[in-house]
């Protein structure tokens, strides 16, 4: 499969589909990517991009509702699609965690959070609860909460949303997994509970050499923990890029317009640009580019090809791919015509 | 949590004064003077007037009630001089119809009906959660149709047909069990349950159909929640998820059905105890309300809402035992 022995996980043409009474819903489409040990890769869209879709996915956490998974998930070489579920579920937890939007919703609120820590070492190694109950003091140490005796006892709804979001990291790593999953690790939380939850991620990241995959729709936070960023898009993958390449060389419509409702404080006009319109429904993708309902530039490609043809996601620069019908001087005079990235370089 | 029960004693204990009122005033609001159903057909506007004397009817409202309630906790004696008769603690009244007083008679007919009512609860609650967490499980599955579609007819089904259809076939058809005929389980444990197993299915039925339902919806309700994901990204097996996660979390409308479906029981199973002739308490009131027995009536409503009440705070306190949430609020 792939040479790159550093490779943790590996998604290739993941596809995943919903039957619903109104039709299929294509909620992730011919997705692939690498995670490398120790690095993070950001998956970034608005809601409905299938980033979240495609991570529970990996996660086996898809099976038994009317969802259909095909393609393949690599971790350390096992393929998980397809495979039994007893094997993905001893790896669950284990090798791959994963941490949720909200803390408070996440964590069951009628165990205290000691119990819910010792359940998590418990189901995955065969030690006595006492040792247990160390081991889950100390990763609650570690993740930084304070009188952790005393927290131990406590239960989810006595803590602040900030400390929630730490026990779920701690609840997610006490495995020592090679894979975090964090969707949306810090949208449910204050901004400046966000940093703290971030810098931590980042400083368990090296400590613990985990890669991370992390679900968010918020370029802030990719520019401060990522290595990578897949932008995705009605299902798809739109961009793949290094994070520098994706801020400074952005080669899709779509990232353009992500990257331009971002708020810039140093930004004189003052006004955010909103992309127009709404994201595709899943049900009806358009038949062209799932961007073209939106894309301010489809015109400029000749022959309406924007609404008939998907573009295929083609290697822009090493590293760096993205999906778009506009020609590489078209999107460099754009570019620098609208001031996105660095478009002079 | 201490004073969170001294609270709920409290309220319960004002809740009980406000429905011996209301049951009273019941005793005083039926259409009939209570003092000439104390004698039959040979009654004189005499005999009338000197047991409204001896019951004390002639007092004011308020009188009287003090004397019930006096009646209840240490007892009353009816009359003055030669015509006096004692009725013990706790005295709820004296059934003129039956010519004893009413607290032995409530005290007879009390254990027969729990009996029933606990029989058939823990039947009910054992199947049909069970089935319930089945259904759930297997959502949109065949099985799911099958347990849904049983529970429906059961659920449809009214007592008095289940019962008497059971009467019917199980004991006059095909004489799988004697005639019923109750006895105490610590005279004829053998007799009893022979007894007792129809009434118990009879009423089973229809809470195991209910509870079956409540629990699946209830299932997958919480079968939805982020915090079961959480349970299931940790890696626990789909067992644990269900019975320890799941499960749990959607007990707290299930406990209160519970609580409040075996206080009602409790307070008599009418239909289930009169087609099996068990001599329980909703057999007493039925036959206190077609005599007319005012005293037995009244003592009744009081037994069976006293249950209400109870088990009410029994509920509650379950809720605090199950979700935390509730317990430090």
């Amino acid at each position: 499969m792939t040479n790159n022995s550093n490779v943790i996980l590996e998604v290739k043409n993941l596809n995943v589909e919903f039957t619903t009474d109104d039709g299929v819903v294509h909620a992730v489409n011919n997705v692939s990517y690498k995670v490398e040990r120790g690095k993070t890769l950001a998956i970034v869209g608005e809601s409905g991009s299938g980033k979240s879709v495609s991570s529970l996915a990996v996660m086996g956490l898809l099976t038994g509702s009317n969802a259909k998974v095909t393609g393949e998930v690599f971790f350390n070489e096992t393929e998980l699609v397809g495979s039994d579920p007893e094997v993905v579920r001893k790896l669950r937890g284990d090798e791959i965690a994963m941490i949720f939007q909200d803390p408070l919703s996440a964590l069951h609120p009628y165990y205290t959070i000691g119990a819910q820590l010792i359940e998590a070492v418990l189901v995955h190694n065969d030690i006595k609860n006492d040792v247990a109950h160390a081991r889950a003091k100390e990763m609650l140490e570690r993740v930084g909460i304070p009188s952790v005796d005393q927290r131990m006892d406590e239960y989810p709804h006595q803590l602040s949303g900030g400390m929630r979001q730490r026990v779920m990291i701690a609840m997610a790593l006490i495995n020592d997994p090679e894979v975090l999953i964090a969707d949306e690790p810090t949208t449910a939380l204050d901004v400046t509970v966000q940093a703290q939850i971030l810098d931590l991620l980042r400083e368990l990241q090296k400590e613990f050499g985990t890669a991370i995959v992390l679900i968010t729709h918020d370029l802030g936070v990719v520019a401060d923990l990522a290595d990578e960023v897949m932008v995705m898009y009605g299902g798809s993958v739109v961009e793949h890029a290094e994070v520098r390449d994706l801020y400074y060389q952005p080669q899709m419509p779509y990232t353009w317009g992500l990257l331009a409702s971002v708020p810039q404080i140093s930004d004189k006009q003052g006004q955010l640009d909103p992309i127009p319109g709404s994201p595709p429904s899943l049900l009806r993708l358009p038949p062209g580019c799932v961007f073209a309902p939106r894309c301010t530039f489809k015109d400029q490609v000749p022959g309406a090809k924007c609404s008939t043809d998907f573009p295929d996601l083609i290697s822009v620069s090493e590293n760096h791919e993205a999906r778009c019908h506009l020609t590489k001087d078209q999107r460099t005079s754009i570019r620098i015509e609208r001031n996105i990235g660095k478009a002079n370089q | 949590m201490v004073p969170y029960i001294v609270r709920r004693i409290f309220v319960m204990i004002l809740m009980l004064t406000i429905l011996s009122i209301v049951t009273f005033l019941l005793f005083n609001a039926v259409p009939t003077d209570p003092a000439r159903l104390t004698c039959g057909k040979t009654c004189t506007p005499q005999i009338v007037a000197a047991n409204r004397i001896r019951l004390g009817l002639d007092q004011p409202l308020i009188t009287q009630y003090l004397e019930w309630i006096k009646g209840i906790f240490v007892g009353r004696t009816y009359g003055s001089g030669s015509a006096t008769f004692e009725c013990h603690t706790p005295c709820l009244g004296y059934s003129f119809r039956n010519g004893e007083e009413v607290t032995p008679m409530i005290l007879k007919a009390l254990p027969v009906t729990m009996y029933l009512a606990l029989g058939a609860f823990l039947i009910w609650m054992v199947v049909g959660i069970s089935a319930g967490i089945f259904a759930a499980k297997h959502q949109g599955k065949w099985q799911d149709r099958l347990v849904m579609s049983i529970s429906l007819i059961g659920y449809s089904l009214p007592v008095f047909f289940v019962g008497l259809l059971l009467l019917i076939f199980v004991i006059v058809r095909w004489n799988f069990l004697p005639y019923p005929d109750y006895v105490s389980p610590f005279v004829n444990p053998v007799g009893f349950f022979q007894t007792m197993l129809l009434p118990w299915i009879t009423l089973a039925i229809l809470y195991a159909a209910y509870y079956a339902r409540l629990t699946r919806s209830q299932m997958l309700e919480t079968m939805g929640e982020d915090y079961i994901r959480s349970a299931r990204a940790k890696g626990l097996p789909e067992k644990v998820v269900v019975r320890k996660h799941a499960f749990r979390a959607g007990l707290t409308p299930i406990v209160t059905s519970a609580g409040l479906d075996l206080a009602g029981l409790l307070g008599g199973a009418v239909i289930t105890e009169y087609i099996f002739s068990l001599p329980g308490l909703g057999r007493l009131s039925i036959h206190a309300v077609t005599e007319y027995d005012l005293p037995t009536i009244t003592a009744t409503v009081l037994v069976a809402a006293v249950f209400v009440i109870v088990m009410n705070l029994v509920v509650d306190l379950l809720y605090a035992a199950i979700d935390p949430r509730v317990r430090l609020s």
